[in-house]
């Protein structure tokens, strides 16, 4: 075999060559971008300076985006490790024969287009939506309710899109958990609640931590549910990015603007990594299909 | 034991809770499609397929579907062509920088898809080239290729290795022994890559609204058009179009993979 070591390298070429092309190269780009300068006249100018830095940080208006992007993101992150748990356990216990049907349905939204779901909310939230048309109905308002438009709408959003995420991230871990364990700290005296507490819970830790990062990760980046479902104060940074390329053509701020989010998450992931290792993510999903 | 039985029934009824919350939404759109009147909002006054009339006259959005659909297929096509190869070099062979290798191949889903359509869409505006079919093809086959790989690998590392050595032993050459052994028991594997791929690419909006011409329309980027003068009937209508037409695929993958395995198993 000593002389098949070319071989994998062939294989490997094709996908190697377009993720180096369209993805490390580009995103060189970006970072190598965002020190030109704009010319009033809207060129781009080679240059080596930190101006769209510093016009990031010039005053509150821009980092303020940075952070409610980071409270987004961290609110969604709890609230999708409330609602996936539970849902996720159910899975790990039960032995209902349906289990199989259940999962499917979990993954179905995995299916269904991004921006169906996200406006799909407009339905439920809007003025003459679901909620607003039953609570007119039976007289308990007057007036509809507005629930559109803001933080709580883009949070319901985000939560639909990154639900199944965070629910596949923790079973997958939960299965890998030898059930007698708890059983056995049962027989040895704790309750259900402690058996969970001390043996199932720490041992589901991974998937946990996985989902999370995952969730934070992809809320990050994403521009659609604040821009269909949020007000005027709800920006995010993605949206920031959105504008200032398609918008204004400001190439050189947009890059910059990238650049800092890559950074941030950067740094994110990094730490991850650290303590608790990347390959859960993956672990899981190739397990989507 | 009484408590017990009652933890379990509360968090029995939180997962029905969720699972109604996650899909109300969905059969809200599919069921307000239907509504006749002018705005797609309650009450539902009557039933007609007026809306989803209206939307087979539209040439603009059956352009977008005819898109959409090309750009799926070819991105999926492309993407298991890239993918499968690099997935039996991972786990087939051992060599120097795997792990990193591995990682990077992935990493595209660790990106930001904002900042991947940023990327891509100043690297070829520095190449002077203009947006274009084939720019939106590059874009989803980078978007799509970390998930073929990863499907394609967890089960490949299922196959054992020795099957092939057999093959190998008994005088094929190593392009007879991929098609003869390993691509029957992969199959599976890259229908699901390749269906995934399609679903992807299909449904993908974040990234495709930067790389997408109005030539090049896709049926998601055309509803996000739409939106803009608010939400009406007919998009509720597109909506539920698309959500039949991407739900039955993994259905359908799921028969056939089952289908496909049976009749494996005969010869």
């Amino acid at each position: 075999m000593k002389n098949k070591f070319w071989k994998p390298w062939i294989l490997l070429s094709p996908s190697l060559t377009a993720v180096f092309f369209l993805l490390v190269i580009p995103i060189c780009f970006v970072i190598v971008y965002s020190f030109w300068l704009r010319a009033p006249n809207g060129q781009d100018i080679p240059a080596f300076q930190f101006g769209n830095y510093a016009k990031f940080f010039a005053d509150f208006f821009y980092p303020s985006i940075l952070l409610t992007t980071l409270r987004v993101a961290l609110e969604t992150v709890i609230l999708c490790l409330v609602l996936g748990y539970i849902p996720a356990y159910f899975f790990y216990k039960t032995e209902s024969r349906f289990k199989p049907f259940l999962m499917i349905l979990v993954m179905l939204p995995f299916w269904i287009s991004f921006i169906i779901r996200t406006l799909s909310w407009i339905n439920i939230l809007g003025d003459s939506g679901l909620i607003n048309h039953l609570l007119l109905k039976f007289n308990i308002i007057s007036s509809p309710l507005a629930m559109l438009y803001n933080e709580g709408a883009v949070i319901m959003g985000l939560l639909q899109y990154l639900l199944p995420f965070m629910i596949l991230n923790i079973y997958v871990s939960l299965d890998g958990i030898d059930k007698s364990l708890a059983e056995a700290a049962k027989s040895l005296g704790c309750t259900e609640w402690q058996a969970f507490k001390e043996v199932t819970l720490p041992l589901s830790l991974p998937g946990v931590s996985a989902g999370c990062l995952l969730v934070f990760v992809l809320t990050c980046g994403t521009y659609l549910p604040p821009m269909i479902l949020g007000g005027p104060g709800n920006e995010m940074i993605a949206n920031l990015i959105f504008k200032r390329i398609i918008g204004t053509l400001d190439w050189p701020f947009g890059s910059a603007i990238s650049t800092i989010l890559m950074l941030l998450l950067m740094v994110i992931v990094y730490t991850y990594n650290r303590y608790m290792g990347i390959n859960q993510i993956f672990k899981t999903l190739s397990n989507e299909s | 034991m009484k408590k017990l039985i009652s933890g379990w029934s509360l968090i029995k009824i939180f997962t029905f809770l969720v699972y109604v919350w996650m899909f109300i939404p969905i059969i809200a759109v599919v069921i307000l499609s239907f509504n006749p009147q002018q705005f797609g909002s309650f009450p539902m006054e009557g039933f007609s397929f007026k809306w989803y009339v209206k939307l087979s006259h539209n040439s603009t959005i059956l352009e977008a579907f005819k898109n959409s659909l090309v750009l799926g297929s070819c991105t999926a096509v492309l993407a298991t062509a890239f993918g499968v190869p690099a997935a039996m070099a991972f786990i087939r062979y051992e060599f120097r920088g795997k792990e990193f290798l591995n990682t990077l191949l992935i990493a595209p889903i660790m990106v930001p898809e904002v900042v991947l359509g940023v990327a891509l869409l100043l690297f070829i505006r520095w190449l002077q080239q203009p947006k274009s079919f084939a720019l939106l093809l590059i874009g989803h086959v980078v978007l799509t290729l970390p998930y073929v790989l990863l499907i394609v690998q967890a089960r490949l590392v299922g196959i054992k290795k020795e099957y092939e050595e057999a093959a190998l032993s008994l005088g094929a050459n190593p392009f007879q022994t991929f098609r003869e052994i390993t691509f029957p028991l992969l199959a599976p594997a890259i229908l699901a890559g390749m269906l995934f791929a399609f679903t992807i690419s299909f449904d993908d909006v974040t990234a495709t609204l930067f790389w997408a011409t109005a030539q090049n329309q896709t049926v998601p980027v055309k509803i996000f058009g739409m939106l803009r003068n608010s939400i009406s009937p007919e998009i509720n209508a597109l909506g539920a179009v698309m959500i039949v037409l991407t739900v039955s695929m993994p259905l359908l993958a799921g028969y056939l993979s089952r289908r496909f395995a049976r009749g494996n198993h005969k010869t």
